[in-house]
């Protein structure tokens, strides 16, 4: 049954069903209600877990590390400088291979001090090896924190739901909230191999040396490429059992014969949709496709979905300074790899918090419809949307309206 | 309503830090829920603090809503504290003929036209059921009688599940307070003092 929910209670709610057995947090700024929330719920008797008030998020992600590796599944929950501060163990979980689920509720980082979303905060650790999917509604967040633990556990690998925050986190929208046998019933309760047992004692975490630490990331490597076709199944298999899919790895919107496709992430999508309804009901070839999975880079499903394109733009809330967008020099990097060369616009907004309105959208998705050109000729890498629109100049240079014809 | 209309309708409340506009919009929004409607809640995201200015936006719809952007062309606003009329850009993007409520004992002297204005005293009566100056609920009620978005017993129904954990009394209270709030404006809408918004 739907019911409106803040998201961050939503999520509260799905942490509760996955049953975890130690909840670690720092609770203050840049703290959710969702942790707020599960610490009510442990209080209450409602969720029987160990509540580890931590003394920071590095403190909080290290409790995480330790609880799962004794066999215990374990949830967390920070944004911005509280991932960064974690960054250091989240190598760490990565590396030990430990299956941890944390909620990262998206926001920029300082300075300039900015609590607002964007997301500038998990786009840095995407190197930590960690799963990171991104979510763009409340529901895709509660069925997607479900299917995580799943993903975790079968794969080995720690994983990150990506929320926006306060754009989904403190929003009141309809969600369906699973009841507890169904949850069960998809996710079984966790049987961790390699647990720390005194009875059996081992070592986590040795040192490793040049002639064998490569061979670690390698798996990883292996193990984050493997969990594509998992992430997949288990969205299909929810998709069974709840009657709701996110797309696996990519969610597709109104692609087919589409000309000019916009690539995104997260929240931002809702209105990206609403935009490309408005532009197909005027006779425009736009489509939309949002990356719900970042890490692992699902680069063969990207290129299979864009093929057809004649032009897209990537539109992030991330920006690698001195570099430009990120899934942009991802995607263009996976078209070349399979030989295509479709021109890759890249555009950076929404940072700080600052509104991608349907308008602003719109905005990009006509100043980029109407221009050709060449691969040689892309103008800057990529440029920021500009606070007033029209955008102006144009996204690929030589862009004039309907003046040249791109090379395919 | 008709039940193959499709309606939408966003709506802006200002307040100030304590006055209880994030806590007014999600009422206004589980009451749209409760009479089947789509509808979202959320605050103007920010610090929050006692006293500073404070938005918060709903949006009711009999679609599902996708996108997650700030409300920028309200067809209704609900104005909690009359000081912010001179402070704040409150009207700002207010649809043509847009609804203005107004916790205040009459209409501005310099209100811009255009609008439809309605005023009610609703600290004053939020002080009388509830205890305190609190003008969130009466305004509610009234915003229900002005437009007919929502239904009074919806909105009685999301106070008492959203309050439930306050206690009884301040449920009762507040439900006595959505109720006059109505009244109030229904008199007006009677009288032919305010058009009903479609």
């Amino acid at each position: 049954m739907k019911q409106l929910l803040e998201g961050s209670q939503a999520v509260a709610e799905a942490a509760r069903l996955c049953r975890p057995q130690v909840v670690a947090a720092y609770p203050i700024t840049p703290q959710t209600h969702i942790i707020e929330r599960l610490a009510q719920h442990v209080a209450d008797g409602e969720l029987t877990a160990e509540f580890i008030n931590a003394e920071s998020e590095f403190g909080a992600a290290s409790i995480v590390l330790g609880a799962v590796a004794t066999g215990v599944r374990a949830f967390t929950a920070t944004a911005s400088q509280g991932l960064l501060l974690m960054t250091e163990v989240l190598y760490n979980i990565a590396g030990l291979r430990l299956p941890v689920v944390m909620v990262c509720a998206n926001r920029a980082v300082g300075a300039p001090i900015n609590i607002f979303s964007d997301h500038q905060d998990s786009m840095s650790v995407r190197d930590a090896g960690w799963v990171q999917l991104y979510v763009e509604s409340n529901q895709e967040a509660v069925d997607t924190l479900i299917q995580a633990y799943r993903i975790a556990e079968v794969c080995d690998l720690p994983v990150m739901v990506c929320m926006d925050g306060f754009l989904l986190t403190h929003t009141f929208e309809p969600v369906d909230l699973p009841t507890q046998a169904m949850v069960d019933n998809f996710l079984p309760s966790f049987c961790f191999s390699r647990t720390l047992d005194p009875d059996h004692p081992m070592t986590l975490g040795g040192a490793s040396e040049p002639d064998n630490y490569q061979e670690y990331r390698s798996a990883q490597q292996t193990a984050m490429e493997d969990a594509m076709p998992v992430i997949e199944a288990l969205d299909a298999e929810f998709n069974d059992q709840f009657g709701r899919a996110h797309g696996g790895l990519l969610r597709a919107y109104r692609l087919e014969k589409a000309e000019t496709v916009l690539l995104g992430i997260g929240s931002l999508m809702g209105a990206v949709h609403d935009v490309v309804d408005k532009l197909r009901d005027q006779g425009q070839a736009v489509g939309a496709l949002r990356l719900r999975c970042f890490r692992p880079f699902p680069a063969q499903a990207l290129v299979q979905q864009l093929r057809g394109a004649r032009r897209i733009i990537v539109l992030e809330k991330a920006i690698s300074i001195g570099a430009g967008g990120i899934v942009a020099a991802e995607l263009r990097a996976a078209l070349h790899q399979a030989g295509i060369m479709t021109p890759v616009a890249s555009v950076i907004g929404g940072l700080g918090g600052r509104d991608l309105t349907p308008e602003v959208i719109e905005a990009v998705f006509q100043e980029t419809m109407f221009q050709e050109t060449n691969v040689g000729e892309v103008g800057a890498a990529f440029q920021f949307v500009p606070e007033q629109i029209p955008l102006n100049p144009p996204f690929f240079k030589g862009g004039s309206k309907k003046k040249r014809r791109g090379k395919k | 309503m008709k039940s193959n209309e499709i309606c939408f309708h966003e709506i802006r409340f200002h307040g100030r830090g304590g006055q209880g506009a994030v806590s007014a919009a999600a009422l206004l929004a589980l009451a749209a829920f409760e009479d089947g409607f789509e509808s979202q809640a959320f605050p103007k995201f920010g610090s929050e603090r006692r006293g500073a200015p404070v938005e918060a936006y709903v949006r009711i719809s009999s679609a599902p809503i996708r996108a997650h952007n700030q409300v920028y062309a309200p067809d209704a606003v609900v104005i909690q504290d009359a000081s912010l009329l001179r402070t704040e850009p409150v009207l700002q993007g207010l649809k043509p003929n847009g609804l203005i409520l107004l916790n205040a004992d009459e209409k501005p002297v310099q209100a811009s036209s255009g609008f439809r204005w309605v005023s009610l005293p609703a600290s004053q009566i939020g002080e009388r059921h509830i205890g305190r100056p609190l003008p969130n609920t009466v305004l509610l009620g009234a915003l229900a009688a002005g437009t007919g978005w929502v239904k009074l017993v919806a909105l009685e129904q999301a106070i008492g599940n959203h309050l439930a954990g306050k206690g009884e009394a301040i449920v009762k209270a507040n439900i006595e307070a959505v109720r006059e709030g109505y009244q109030f404006v229904a008199q007006l809408v009677a009288q032919q003092r305010v058009e009903v918004a479609s």
